[in-house]
């Protein structure tokens, strides 16, 4: 399982290997906030509906982190829609984005709460990782690299439609391998809300890739 | 206006019920009324009258006043007959979906489930709480037998509480487990059957043809788990592995004299060549033309791709970029021959990769890979497959082989969850669980076609679109709240249904006419918490022998009962109370028969004055008809019904909705039949 865990699909990514064994020295956290440590005995708590349930392990701290920021990042591209000259489909397509992510992220940030985590600010830039005293900067699988991120800012009407649907699917994809790669992990998801969470994440992008792999085919022909 | 009822007009009809003395009448019509305003504690009161066909406003679901137990409330053409909180070892789970089974309601939870016998319904009775926690825990009922799904990673095969920590092990439960609830109290597991992606939902299909054994359709979206564990699930597509787990469901066959028998019999694809439905395609005109420039393009060496079924001439922008970065990778500088050749070779791949591979027989398009709910109607024949990005309408009449015959998309759709027919199979409705149901999709700033209903009419098979139907009262962002389960509650002559929107509470509507769905009852709570989102609300409601009675995840089990209104008569509810079922799949949805009835010809006779289908006079002497019938018996009662069966036979051609009053006529005839 250890490099599963973190695999990325875009080819920018700095791979990284973190596994559950060595979930005793790692921390996680946000690129601009100093990384809380996250010692064994966190999750503090197990949320209070699921008492009688295992509690959320290290593996699940880092999915929900690593969401927030993954998130994030679909909230940048899909903001861009109206000033950019989306056409109306996309636009749609972002606001749903849009709106759907904004609400993911606030339940994200709650569990993180709910567990007496520090709560992640919703920023998309890589995460910082501190393994065995050693920082390493990542973005989640299938984020936009800063180069990617720069094309589609600097897009414009079809090129803009275009570059979003195949960068949203390159992005989606990768929070499909995230929680793929969730529920191959031992111990991870066996906390509902976790498993719920995810789930969701997973059933609902799939479908929006498909949707958007549909609305891409017509953007090739110029 | 299909339902600008005047006050007189209803007391009208109440008043023409009975022989009784109109006073009697009078004041029975006066306490129902007291019921059918809104009621409310714990927030504004509304300020509607009795009767009327205004919903109260303010709407009092607006600004409930939070608590776990102790929420506000408010409730409009519905009276709360029992709030039972969960047993014990329920407390602080989730409650799930619902099944019925004579005097009985079985109560899913991500704990395992809860036998209630609801033959009081103001006080149900716990009969056993068994603990065997898996998600969803849907649950279906058919004779002795009970099934339960288990999709999730912690799911034990021995019930146990300690998950399952391990990616790969024995122990994991994910599919179905089978039941004999012959002694209710006591359930004994009798069988399981694992799958590859776990059970989300299932269906039960019981096949009219063969009663020695019964169908369930097992639905799940989750991930496919690993070989080890379960031999057989393969993950990768079909193109790259015929065994694939993806773009199928799977159908389990259980002897019902042996369930421990029970086994997948097969596993369908019914997404094979799946393409994107007829309303987002192109005109045959347009085809032609993409053929001509298709031609054209290949004649002067253009860069052709085969996309979803069609020749697409690529885009120079496209082919240039491509091009580059190949002269490119090998450190050239100018384009050559065999930089083409090298792109028309990884031509299919580069287009895999963005939109899917090419379409052809065994190659799966970009579509969905299983379903969330499938919703049979083994009366007509079909059932409707929520899955994915789209609403299927499958064949159902060869119970282990379905077919596809239909499907639909729609860009206001995120998730299509699950699907209810009209009793006439004229009509299918899909909900979109847009969020999961874990988000509040119900904010003044949430779209009413995002996360709603969509309402289809069935011509000839094929689904054509009529309206959306979402819950029409703002909740707060610490309510989750989209489209989820309901059922059709039986009035006849019109559908009605009740369904459940999470926090958003349970909404009862009228979707007769299917393109101007209305919003004709409700109960709500609200919310939880309000300072943060806490999943709670209406899992399921579903119409079961005369309650309604719904699933709520952290408050436990409510029912409720109509109660007449303008929109709704007690005859029409007298009606629907006549149809008697001795089970209740929602999934495995029944075919509603009235017996003949007074209250069925009354209803008829209500739905009539409502619309102005029948002169009022007629109407008056129709009841007057009807209460000496009643009053009669034997000879005379039959002589009365056959006679004014006779006279509405010939108000057919001056009567504005004619085909009402032939239903009348029916059910008056039927009543005469039944008369020794």
């Amino acid at each position: 399982m250890m490099s599963s865990l973190i695999r990325g699909r875009a080819a920018a990514l700095l791979a990284l290997v973190a596994t559950t064994a060595c979930a005793g020295t790692l921390a996680v956290g946000q690129s601009s906030a100093p990384a809380p440590a996250a010692g064994p005995a966190s999750p503090r708590a197990a949320t209070s509906a699921t008492a009688s349930r295992p509690a959320a392990n290290p593996a699940d701290v880092q999915f929900v982190s690593g969401m927030i920021s993954h998130h994030a990042q679909a909230l940048v591209m899909a903001g861009w829609a109206p000033s950019h000259g989306a056409s109306p489909a996309v636009a749609t397509l972002a606001e749903r984005i849009l709106a759907g992510q904004k609400d993911e992220i606030v339940t994200m940030q709650t569990w993180m709460r709910d567990h007496g985590l520090p709560v992640p600010e919703a920023k998309p830039g890589p995460m910082t990782m501190t393994m065995n005293g050693m920082t390493h900067q990542m973005l989640m699988p299938g984020m936009l690299t800063d180069d990617q991120m720069k094309a589609l800012d600097a897009a414009r009407g079809r090129e803009f439609d275009r570059l979003f649907l195949t960068f949203m699917i390159q992005h989606h994809t990768g929070a499909v391998t995230m929680v793929q790669d969730l529920f191959g992990t031992n111990g991870a998801a066996q906390e509902q809300s976790i498993y719920k969470l995810a789930s969701d994440v997973s059933a609902d992008q799939t479908t929006e890739i498909e949707r958007m792999q549909r609305m891409l085919a017509p953007y090739l022909q110029k | 206006m299909a339902f600008d009822l005047s006050a007189s007009r209803a007391a009208r009809a109440a008043a023409g019920r009975h022989a009784a003395p109109l006073l009697l009448a009078g004041l029975s019509l006066i306490s129902a009324c007291a019921q059918s305003t809104g009621a409310t504690s714990g927030g504004p009161a509304p300020s509607t009258g009795a009767m009327s066909a205004q919903a109260p406003s303010p709407d009092p679901r607006v600004g409930l006043r939070a608590g776990l137990m102790d929420a506000g409330e408010a409730a409009w053409n519905l009276r709360v007959v029992s709030k039972t909180p969960p047993s014990e070892k329920f407390l602080g789970g989730i409650n799930s979906d619902l099944a019925f089974t004579k005097n009985y309601v079985i109560q899913g939870s991500f704990n395992g489930y809860q036998v209630w016998d609801i033959s009081n319904p103001r006080s149900p009775a716990l009969r056993t709480a068994y603990y065997c926690p898996a998600s969803q825990s849907d649950v279906s009922v058919y004779k002795n037998l009970l099934f339960v799904s288990g999709e999730d990673l912690t799911a034990r095969i021995d019930c146990g509480a300690g998950g399952v920590p391990e990616a790969v092990s024995k122990d994991r439960l994910r599919g179905i487990r089978i039941f004999d609830i012959t002694d209710i109290a006591h359930p004994r597991n009798v069988g399981n059957v694992q799958t590859c992606r776990g059970s989300h939902t299932h269906t039960v299909l019981v096949d009219p043809k063969d009663s020695a054994n019964v169908y369930v359709y097992i639905s799940g979206s989750s991930q496919v788990r690993s070989e080890q564990e379960l031999p057989g699930c393969v993950a990768a597509t079909p193109d790259k592995d015929p065994n694939s787990a993806l773009f199928r469901i799977e159908v389990i066959k259980v002897p019902v004299a042996h369930p421990e028998q029970a086994a997948i019999v097969s596993s369908p694809r019914i997404f094979q060549d799946l393409v994107a439905p007829a309303r987002h395609g192109e005109s045959p005109v347009d085809l032609a033309a993409a053929k001509r420039r298709a031609d054209s393009a290949r004649a002067v060496g253009g860069f052709i791709a085969k996309i979803q079924g069609e020749d697409v001439v690529l885009g120079n922008g496209f082919v240039k970029t491509r091009i580059d970065s190949i002269v490119k990778s090998r450190g050239g500088t100018t384009a050559t021959a065999a930089d083409s050749t090298a792109l028309r070779t990884a031509l299919p791949s580069i287009i895999a990769a963005l939109v899917g591979p090419e379409a052809k027989a065994g190659v799966p398009q970009p579509g969905p890979t299983q379903c969330h709910d499938i919703t049979v109607y083994p009366a007509i024949g079909l059932a409707g497959g929520a899955c994915g990005g789209y609403g299927l309408l499958l064949d159902i009449r060869d119970p282990a082989h379905p077919t596809r015959i239909g499907a639909a998309a729609d860009s206001n759709f995120s998730y299509w969850h699950s699907a209810t027919f009209n009793n006439d199979g004229t009509k299918i409705l899909f909900s979109d669980e847009w969020g999961g149901g874990m988000q509040p999709k119900c904010r003044t700033t949430d779209k009413p076609e995002w996360g709603a209903d969509a309402i289809f009419t069935l011509v000839n098979g094929k689904m054509e679109f009529q309206s959306y139907y979402k819950l029409p009262a703002p909740q707060t962002s610490s309510e989750n709240c989209v489209a989820h389960n309901g059922s059709l509650i039986p009035i006849p002559g019109r559908d009605v249904m009740v369904q459940a929107w999470y926090q958003g509470g349970i909404s009862l509507f009228d979707w007769t006419d299917a393109a101007h769905p209305k919003e004709i009852g409700y109960h709500d709570r609200g919310p939880v918490d309000a300072s943060k989102l806490s999943l709670g609300g209406s899992w399921s409601v579903y119409w079961y022998n005369g309650l309604i009675v719904s699933s709520e995840i952290q408050r436990g089990l409510d029912i409720f009962e109509l109660v007449p209104s303008a929109f709704i008569s007690q005859n029409e509810i007298d009606a629907a109370k006549t149809v008697h079922l001795d089970y209740l799949n929602t999934q495995g949805q029944p075919h509603i028969a009235w017996p003949p009835s007074f209250a069925l010809a009354r209803a008829y006779a209500d739905q009539l004055a409502r619309n102005d289908g029948l002169a009022p006079a007629r109407l008056t002497a129709v009841r007057q008809a009807l209460s000496s019938a009643e009053s009669a018996s034997g000879a005379q009662r039959k002589s009365a019904l056959t006679q004014l069966a006779s006279q509405l036979d010939s108000d057919v051609g001056s009567a504005s909705d004619k085909v009402k009053v032939r239903m009348l006529e029916g059910a008056v005839r039927d009543l005469a039949t039944i008369t020794q």
